[in-house]
């Protein structure tokens, strides 16, 4: 079977727990798949944590790790998703020499022309802020990078799903059985 | 929202008791029902053993030679009792050395509990004397693990550990004890729980796959039924019997779904594997419909996947989701317990007899008893051979006894030949494949059943890995039988080099000890066979012992084990030679 490797998105709902995410690296490195991103949070539900994973696998390799993943006992749910499937954004942060602003005025347009937000100024240094999908943030970094860079910093892709998660009815369920 | 995360039972009103974390811990073992347990002491958990030596008269610990021999004989335990086995080690060195068997007992399926003492709280991560994350290193060989630094937390901690490692799929669990959380006092009220909410040990049976099952059996011409430890942990060894009866279904085992059906059952076709039996293997390549329950299609099972059971279709009853479709593709999955899952087939399924199908296995059992089984058990040649010791214990035992094997070719002759007349009774180290794991897994398995015969069936490899464990069956009186099949060669692997590395035999040969020495330097009778006339007396005199007895049986040095399907060759490929 030589199936296409994709972007798979996956997203872990467990317990917060002290030693999960040693348990679900294990889990990834057993299986030699490198991990893209990785991304934890509090979820939309009080006390459960969202991992949010993006690896490049085959759908049926997917699968079979979610398998392990649920297995764990203090996942909930863990589910992947498509890019289709997901709206997804990263965010990066750049710093930058101040003095630039002022000596080269194109740097004002780049910014203004992808979004990107200035967080800070002062003398010696700015920080920008931009959010968006991967494409956008290496195009900004390229521009930015002909005048010189002095940080650069980009997160894991955050993503919620087009489609429900029944986890606060599984939840739910639990307390009522 | 706000939702419990674990299930307890019910509180009982004003039953607190102020008492330390480490009595705690002895409170929680007995409320679980735990009799026995097996470890070793250090540092970091004798405030545990202190209260231990207090309440001796109703909990016994065993002193192992070797920590790992205390997680092997849990393992015992637990196997042949269904009950949960514990094992007890100090931090550092003791901890490590449970891994083995908690590796064993993960890829088993076997019910656990290991219990470590760790440094204090305030010394963690400072790499204090026999301090070792062992959290960390037991994550991946354990189905749960956690640290408790808290006296207050260890009541709800070690109920859940007992929750986690004998529901659903039971398998090992960890739980690491920081020393200040062992000598504090708190408040102490034991409660069981009862269930965890981001966990579901059992999923549910979906009537329609029960029902999809059922069509798919009910037209099979050439049905195959492959069970594993599955039927044994769910308890469904009745249920499997119907099925097989009712619908006369040639039915197939893994090596630790062994002594499930009784070996003399008509219907019980032998087991399937590496070194199975000759009929079920090539079958599985002709039959239309193939019946696998409680069985995860190891690679040692299946050989080559692109090849295995492709003709058929394939059904598979686990509990555990994550086994659908790992290695072998299913058309109906049924998730579930077995026991629950096989009580609502029965019903549905139509009253039938495969004859001429159940024939072939007939005629294929006729050629590999003329071409391996009748040299194996009755040799004519002069040097002795592991089969005939294990036709000699069959008959003394009458196939009543625990087999305890290592791992080597005297495990695979013994899980072929030994006869099964009761379940739980072929206990052996199948996924990890762990030498040393015989002897002691012997001593739990003897404690746990006291009344039950028990054999360890070893090799002068694995025998080696944990010999010193003969101290603790002298000290604890554990009246295990020991049986020694010496080649003096790593067999298995001299094997292999035989067949597939032009018998250069590298670092396979042994040069042994006098083993008979070293059983009566641990005041255990012993005695050492090298003729075929001495056999049966022997046996006889083994088996008739009410206390321990050790036997070495010296065999032919460069026998070999068949039929044989070579590493990543299809099962059609069985050698017989
Ligand atoms: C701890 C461990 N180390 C190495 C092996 C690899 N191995 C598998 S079988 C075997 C030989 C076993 O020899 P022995 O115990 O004498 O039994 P025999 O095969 O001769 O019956 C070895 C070395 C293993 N299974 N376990």
């Amino acid at each position: 079977m030589n199936e296409d490797i994709k972007t798979f998105t996956i997203s872990i709902y467990t317990e917060n727990n002290i030693g999960l995410l040693n348990r679900i690296s294990a889990i990834f490195q057993r299986r030699h798949i490198n991990i893209e991103s990785l991304t934890t949070s509090q979820s939309e539900i009080e006390g459960v944590n969202r991992f949010v994973i993006v690896v490049n696998i085959t759908e049926s390799q997917a699968r079979k790790i979610i398998g392990q993943f649920e297995k764990q006992v203090e996942v909930i749910r863990a589910y992947y998703h498509k890019d289709e499937d997901t709206i997804y954004t990263e965010s990066c942060m750049f710093k930058i020499k101040s003095a630039l602003l002022f000596e080269e005025p194109q740097i004002q347009n780049i910014i203004k022309e992808s979004n990107a937000r200035i967080v800070t100024v002062n003398k010696e240094f700015f920080v920008l802020e931009k959010s968006g999908r991967r494409n956008e943030i290496e195009s900004l970094r390229r521009d930015l990078n002909v005048f010189g860079i002095m940080q650069f910093v980009r997160a894991g892709r955050i993503a919620v799903t087009k489609d429900e998660m029944k986890i606060t009815e599984m939840l739910l369920a639990f307390n009522n059985q | 929202m706000n939702t419990e995360t674990i299930k307890k039972t019910q509180e009982v009103a004003d039953k607190t008791e102020r008492i330390t974390g480490s009595e705690a811990i002895i409170r929680c073992l007995i409320a679980e029902g735990v009799d026995i347990l097996y470890g070793y002491p250090g540092g970091a958990i004798m405030p545990v053993y202190d209260e231990l030596y207090k309440y001796q008269d109703k909990i016994h610990h065993v002193l192992t030679r070797h920590e790992q021999g205390a997680t092997h004989a849990a393992q015992g335990y637990a196997r042949i009792s269904g009950k949960v086995g514990v094992a007890m080690a100090t931090s550092g060195p003791g901890a490590t050395n449970l891994i083995t068997g908690i590796a064993d007992a993960q890829i088993d399926s076997t019910p656990m509990v290991c219990i470590t003492g760790q440094v204090f709280s305030n010394l963690l991560g400072s790499d204090a004397f026999q301090e070792t994350d062992i959290v960390g290193i037991s994550t991946p060989v354990t189905k749960w693990n956690h640290q408790v630094t808290k006296a207050s937390e260890i009541p709800e901690v070690i109920a859940k550990a007992f929750y986690i490692a004998r529901s659903g799929r039971p398998g090992p669990v960890l739980i690491d004890i920081t020393k200040d959380a062992q000598v504090s006092e708190f408040d102490f009220q034991y409660r069981k729980c009862t269930g965890i909410r981001s966990y579901v040990p059992v999923p549910k049976t979906n009537p329609e796959s029960v029902k999809a099952a059922a069509d798919l059996i009910n037209a099979a011409k050439k049905p195959l039924i492959v069970w594993g430890q599955g039927v044994i942990l769910g308890k469904a060894e009745n249920e499997l019997k119907a099925i097989v009866e009712k619908v006369g279904i040639p039915a197939a085992w893994t090596i630790l779904g062994a002594s499930a059906l009784p070996t003399t059952h008509p219907l019980n076709v032998g087991m399937v594997g590496m070194h199975g039996n000759y009929a079920p293997n090539k079958l599985t390549n002709e039959c239309d419909v193939l019946i696998a329950i409680g069985m995860r299609f190891d690679d040692r099972v299946t050989g080559k996947l692109d090849t295995y059971a492709k003709q058929a279709k394939i059904i598979h009853f686990d509990i555990d989701p994550a086994e659908i479709d790992k290695n072998v593709k299913t058309d109906v999955a049924v998730l579930g317990d077995s026991k629950d899952s096989l009580a609502k087939l029965l019903p549905l399924l139509n009253e039938k007899s495969h004859d001429s199908w159940l024939q072939e296995f007939k005629d294929l059992y006729k050629i590999e008893f003329e071409k391996v089984i009748k040299n194996d058990i009755s040799p004519t040649k002069e040097g002795l051979t592991m089969g005939e010791v294990l036709k000699q214990i069959n008959i003394e035992t009458k196939g009543n006894a625990a087999i305890v094997s290592d791992v080597g070719q005297h495990q695979m002759i013994a899980c072929r030949y030994a006869d099964f007349n009761i379940t739980k009774s072929n206990i052996t180290s199948g996924g990890l494949g762990t030498m040393g794991f015989a002897l002691p897994a012997a001593i739990g398995a003897k404690m746990a059943a006291p009344e039950r015969e028990v054999v360890a069936i070893i090799g002068d490899g694995g025998y080696q890995m944990t010999i010193q464990e003969l101290g603790t069956i002298f000290q604890q009186k554990a009246a295990v039988k020991i049986v020694v099949l010496n080649n003096e060669f790593l067999g298995m692997v001299r094997q292999w080099q035989q067949l597939f590395f032009d018998k250069r035999y590298a670092s396979t040969e042994m040069t042994n000890p006098n083993f008979v020495a070293i059983a009566e330097g641990y005041y255990i009778k012993a005695r050492k066979v090298t003729k075929r006339e001495e056999l049966a007396d022997a046996v006889k005199e083994m088996i008739a012992s009410k206390d321990s007895y050790f036997l070495e049986v010296c065999v032919e040095k460069e026998d070999n084990v068949f039929p044989m399907i070579p590493a990543g060759a299809s099962v059609s490929d069985i050698r017989l030679s």
